[in-house]
């Protein structure tokens, strides 16, 4: 911090630096943007049904137990790839059906488990999270998770 | 304190404290239930309690914010606060608000992104709350002295208001909506919060080691710009996995590791600025918080955020317990001490008493510091263990659980000696007040500019 170096050089230097980085940062947020529309997810694929089940998603707040592409709480499994696990690529009907057969049987009340509640979801609340979920499992998320795991 | 409209702050560091208390009270129950699995389940879900626990810690933090921009403003622009009224009407609506989101969720009403669970109607009126607070301070700088400390801390209180916007976007692409969610959370503590902890940290360096306000305010610059230049690219590294593209790895990788540059500046200027004074405010336990929150937010949200923001790394890391252990402490270091800093060292000239209660003041910062500390070691060891068995071996998530529900015990633990902090803190600060010094120093309070 010399005396050369003054406070109006400095403010110069923060104020069009700060400038520079983010109109470079929107620019790229904007052909993400394009690239995510038209590349990396399914434009076509993105239905009705998936966008309600985004919302039933939304509305029992899934998210502050699960994570959905790592994002979220760390409480219960990863389920931006469940469609996978429950083998949903090769027999969608059986993963549904497995999906509501789950969803009924919570909370499972066993003791020293961690309980998932009782959402009291429709039969077409289910099927609309199921395709949101499908459409899920479909974005190019650079091959992540690692494992089937999650 | 020089100004009669800085008395409002008193009000906003009561509810804000009020609210940190709610906050840590619902941690240790969220905590209780990771190692108890079903206390409370049917009443109160996790999710429910993990929704209350993040919402509190953001609305006492910006309450904090607000009252420590009121604290600091009169006295930076040397001018009353445009209307204090305006400002205590503007806390009971957000402290309204607040307390009708929390009620709300135990009720199950809320939306369902993460941290952004508040009803419409609320974001709305965090929206007019935050207005009504940039007319009032901006109308304050305006007609007073401009300083540096002013001009960022309004730069930074304009972009958490700017950047709240999008949480009004939610389209149902999943990939675009985290996109723009990132735009709230990541611009805000990785972005413009680190301008209200800076020019916070900036204000209480001038006023209580007396350092030439000219050495302070370049450092000021110095900090926020490693903070932006670093902080906005480095949004790229929540752009990894989420349906963005391959390009982001490198950009977030490079620029999301600058991130520890600002944070490393806090700490240099911190103690810089404290060897060159050479005085000693009778505030000690300000001064230790003031310090401890540059060290810690550097470990916390410099050292262990890059232990897992570089691509190859967080492949393996991200969305596992080393996320939720760089999350506590990042928080915990930046922008809860910032806020414990501040109050300490205001609530004496705001209760019109030389300092008070030191002794207990320092015991809740290593009770508080040292209980983060060890849970972060818990929950790192816990999610290191995790992502090998996860995502290396590829053993099931309830399976891996198991394996690692020790440390889940021993962030317990340390949770419950951060919540016996609180209490001390609270009563030290709230408390009845012993002064432990002689009368006389009380007149050699205000610090020389």
């Amino acid at each position: 911090m010399t005396e050369r170096f003054t406070k109006a050089a400095a403010r110069n230097i923060f104020y069009g630096g700060s400038l520079f980085f983010f109109a470079t940062f929107v620019a790229m947020t904007a052909l993400s943007h394009n690239y995510i529309v038209n590349t990396s997810t399914d434009k076509k694929g993105l239905t009705e049904a998936v966008a309600r089940g985004k919302h039933v998603w939304e509305k029992n707040s899934c998210i502050n137990c699960h994570t959905l592409l790592g994002e979220g709480a760390y409480f219960a499994p990863e389920l931006g790839n469940v469609w996978l696990r429950y083998g949903g690529d090769k027999d969608p009907e059986g993963a549904v059906m497995a999906l509501k057969g789950w969803m009924a049987a919570q909370p499972s009340g066993i003791e020293g488990r961690r309980q998932m509640p009782q959402f009291n979801l429709t039969e077409k609340e289910v099927e609309d999270l199921a395709a949101f979920l499908e459409w899920t499992s479909r974005i190019n998320t650079q091959n992540w998770p690692p494992k089937l795991s999650g | 304190m020089k100004y009669e409209s800085q008395k409002v702050a008193l009000y906003y560091f009561a509810a804000a404290m009020g609210l940190f208390g709610v906050q840590i009270l619902v941690g240790l129950l969220a905590g209780t239930v990771y190692v108890l699995p079903n206390t409370m389940s049917e009443l109160l879900p996790f999710n429910v309690i993990r929704m209350i626990h993040t919402n509190a810690l953001i609305v006492w933090l910006l309450i904090g914010f607000f009252g420590a921009a009121y604290y600091l403003i009169p006295e930076e622009a040397e001018t009353e606060l445009h209307s204090p009224k305006l400002a205590l009407i503007q806390l009971s609506l957000f402290v309204f608000g607040a307390l009708a989101a929390v009620v709300g969720y135990v009720f199950r009403i809320h939306e369902g992104r993460e941290f952004l669970e508040q009803p419409m109607w609320i974001k709305a009126a965090i929206v007019v709350v935050a207005l009504m607070f940039l007319y009032n301070v901006t109308l304050t700088v305006l007609k007073g002295r401009r300083t540096v400390i002013t001009n960022i801390l309004l730069v930074g209180m304009w972009g958490i208001a700017l950047f709240f916007l999008f949480s009004f976007y939610n389209p149902a692409n999943l990939s675009l909506d985290k996109m723009y969610w990132w735009y709230v959370v990541h611009l805000w503590v990785e972005g413009v919060w680190e301008l209200v902890l800076a020019s916070i940290l900036a204000f209480l360096m001038i006023k209580m080691t007396g350092v030439d306000r000219e050495v302070v305010e370049k450092w000021l610059y110095a900090m926020v710009g490693l903070a932006l230049f670093s902080g906005i690219l480095g949004t790229g590294h929540h752009y990894y996995w989420i349906g963005t593209p391959g390009y982001w790895q490198w950009i977030g990788s490079l620029f999301s590791t600058l991130e520890v540059a600002p944070f490393f500046t806090m700490v240099v200027f911190a103690f810089m600025m404290v060897w060159k004074s050479g005085r000693r405010h009778p505030n000690k336990a300000a001064m230790l918080w003031s310090l401890g929150c540059a060290v810690f937010a550097f470990f916390g949200a410099g050292l262990w955020g890059f232990l897992h923001t570089l691509a190859p790394i967080n492949y393996y890391t991200h969305g596992t317990q080393v996320t939720a252990a760089h999350g506590h402490l990042a928080f915990y270091g930046a922008y809860a001490m910032i806020n414990l800093a501040i109050i300490t060292y205001a609530m004496p000239y705001l209760r019109g008493r030389a300092p008070y209660n030191q002794t207990l003041n320092i015991w809740s910062f290593w009770l508080m510091s040292g209980g983060m500390a060890f849970m972060t070691f818990a929950l790192t060891a816990a999610g290191i263990v995790q992502t090998h068995l996860q995502r290396v071996m590829g053993l099931g998530y309830m399976e891996v659980q198991e394996q690692i529900a020790m440390f889940y015990w021993l962030r317990l633990g340390g949770g419950v000696a951060v919540g016996i902090g609180v209490l001390v803190y609270l009563y030290a600060v709230f408390g009845p007040a012993r002064e432990e010094r002689p009368a006389a120093v009380a007149g050699n309070l205000q610090a020389a500019e």
